[in-house]
């Protein structure tokens, strides 16, 4: 297969600059949600989701690895975490760090495994294990099948900050999103982001310049999924909940409409196209699997006309680097 | 009797019924087998011709049941003509989309073919699953097939058996189609360089759009074979799908033999695992799938990609 620049993802030139004022925009907006009395609890589940697509996007945006199975990270994360926390009686600072370092594990195995193949195979591998896994959740009695792990104790982050208090959970929440998106920030704008796009171009030439591609896909395929993890951790302090939602073929399927909604490749999109996602989901709660209808409806929509999402569309228009 | 005896005889019994039950377990296999085989088949045609994984396929293969249902339901068309009509009918519908938007992406990127045919699997499913719930519609075997017979080691609904060589019989003949005649050779050719064949004076945009509509119509014939089986469900190609992706993912989408054989094997070690482990009777196929990349990674008879 040959990419040529004109068929593969969409890609902007880049400026650090205006990423620079995005970014102050976006921790400015988050900063002040609680003072305009815009239900918190749904930003924080948006957040999580935001930061799930933003490591879902370190890997098809600029490795161009489309992972097909990126729910296997959310919700090891989450059980590991919610079992660390209602069983062990762990602190939550510990509960996070166990629950993501349970993702960055899966991470190092399932991407082994994973890029030994490339383009759609890489889809089919990965979805093919998250269902793998899911089966594997559905029948261990630690996840507690189709009722999942419930009433997850919130307590104290460092033992001060009261996570039951809506509004410190949210800053919290803030806190983390905004770690990991710095980290995805920092990890495409480093030589090794650099080298992640070289591979999405032009694998061969890559290979060529001496450069180990595998190794840097392995990295990238850790990375995202740990930060996956990471987000699926933290959404156990949102939805005191682990369930077997979160580990299913279909919120893979969200993950990548999301992504592809906001913008593939664009630092800001997946975090837009998250809250476009969820936003729609809560308002068609009501409409049954209509919701699935119109998700499938936005896909086809968004492949056929829309490829450059709508954070890709604004920056080509006003010629911006988002 | 006595006691030695009849314990003896109980043994043999049990282990009668033992065997019962592994023969069993494996009819379940090669039927599950030749469903893998005929949509891993029509996965690797449509694939070789659009370059697309269409994972719509399962979608498709539920249409093909809801086709057989609707034909009883509604016009009192029984088995046999829906055995014909629906892969025609769910053929019809996938040329038609084929038309309307698969064929927009050639050139691009692959991974745009997953993600719109992943979108039309979401909306064909979720309008089913409005109008029909999840649960399953009951679908009856035809009479001509009803009953079964005593093979001496086993007792074989006919039904079941029939699955099998039927599905087995389209399998060969779909490879000899493409594999043994003229218009196969001009598929084959098309795959490797469709700008050539066009120039030799071929409608290549139609025969892609064909191949589309046989692919497609092969998963909806799957889809009326297990109907009376499996029941017919909106959700019964979601999960199917998967399992096919890993099938083919092992078998390597470059050999239409491959396919076939890769299917049916599967299908069989799926049953055996049923009877040794059931535990593992649902990630068998995964596992295979990991211990393939991690020996093979080409797959068994593909080449690399």
């Amino acid at each position: 297969m040959t990419v040529t620049a004109d068929d593969s993802i969409p890609l902007t030139p880049r400026t650090i600059r205006d990423e620079m004022i995005a970014f102050a925009i976006m921790t400015v907006l988050l900063m002040v949600v609680p003072l305009t009395g815009i239900y918190p609890f749904f930003v924080m589940q948006a957040l999580c989701f935001a930061l799930l697509a933003c490591a879902f996007n370190l890997l098809i945006g600029y490795g161009g690895l489309l992972s097909f199975g990126h729910a296997m990270f959310l919700g090891t994360a989450g059980y590991i975490s919610a079992h660390a926390l209602k069983v062990w009686g762990v602190t939550p600072e510990l509960g996070i760090l166990i629950g993501t370092a349970g993702a960055a594990a899966l991470a190092v195995i399932t991407g082994l495994v994973a890029i030994r193949r490339q383009g759609i195979y890489f889809a089919m591998i990965t979805l093919a294990l998250s269902q793998l896994l899911y089966f594997i959740y559905l029948q261990t009695p630690f996840t507690h099948g189709e009722d999942g792990i419930q009433g997850i104790p919130q307590g104290y982050l460092f033992g001060v900050l009261n996570l039951a208090k809506p509004t410190v959970l949210y800053y919290v929440i803030v806190a983390g999103f905004l770690f990991g998106f710095l980290v995805i920030f920092r990890a495409v704008n480093s030589p090794f982001g650099e080298v992640l796009k070289s591979i999405r171009e032009n694998e061969q030439r890559a290979i060529s310049l001496g450069y180990k591609t595998d190794q840097y896909k392995l990295l990238a395929f850790i990375l995202s999924g740990t930060l996956a993890g990471l987000a699926g951790a933290l959404k156990v302090f949102v939805a005191q909940n682990a369930s077997l939602t979160d580990v299913h073929w279909s919120m893979s399927g969200e993950i990548v409409l999301m992504t592809l909604v906001g913008g593939l490749g664009t630092i800001f999109g997946p975090v837009v196209g998250a809250f476009v996602i969820i936003a729609m989901q809560q308002y068609l709660a009501g409409f049954g699997q209509w919701v699935t209808v119109i998700q499938g409806v936005i896909f086809v929509v968004c492949v056929l006309t829309f490829r450059r999402g709508v954070i890709g569309e604004i920056a080509h228009y006003f010629r911006l680097s988002l | 009797m006595p006691a030695e005896l009849r314990y003896n005889n109980e043994i043999e019994r049990e282990r009668s019924i033992d065997m019962q039950a592994l023969y069993a377990q494996l009819l379940v296999g090669l039927i599950n087998g030749s469903f893998y085989a005929l949509l891993s088949l029509g996965l690797a045609v449509i694939f070789g011709m659009l370059n697309i994984i269409n994972f719509a396929h399962g979608a498709l293969y539920m249409m093909g049941a809801f086709c057989a249902y609707f034909l009883l339901n509604l016009a009192g068309i029984g088995y046999w003509w829906a055995l014909i009509i629906a892969p025609i009918a769910v053929g019809i519908f996938g040329m038609i989309l084929e038309r309307t938007l698969l064929q927009w992406l050639s050139g691009l990127d692959h991974l745009y073919g997953l993600l719109l045919t992943f979108g039309i699997a979401l909306i064909v499913q979720g309008l089913f699953q409005n109008y029909f719930g999840s649960s399953g519609l009951p679908y009856a075997i035809p009479d001509e097939l009803k009953g079964g017979m005593n093979l001496g080691f086993m007792f074989l609904p006919i039904y079941r058996g029939w699955v099998v060589v039927f599905s087995l019989v389209v399998c060969l003949l779909t490879w000899y189609l493409i594999e043994r005649t003229r218009l196969g050779a001009y598929l084959r050719a098309a795959t490797e360089n469709p700008t050539l064949v066009r120039a030799f004076g071929i409608n290549v945009p139609r025969m892609i759009t064909l191949t589309y509509g046989l692919g497609v119509g092969l998963a909806a014939l799957a889809g009326v074979l297990s109907a009376p089986i499996n029941q017919v469900r909106p959700l019964m190609g979601a999960d199917l799908i998967i399992v096919v992706f890993a099938v083919v993912v092992i078998g390597g989408m470059g050999s239409i033999m491959g396919s076939i054989i890769t299917g049916f094997a599967l299908g069989v070690i799926e049953g055996l695992t049923k009877y040794f482990y059931p535990e593992a009777s649902n990630t068998v196929v995964f596992v295979l799938m990991v211990l393939v990349l991690l020996v093979k990674p080409s797959g068994l008879t593909g080449r690399a990609t």
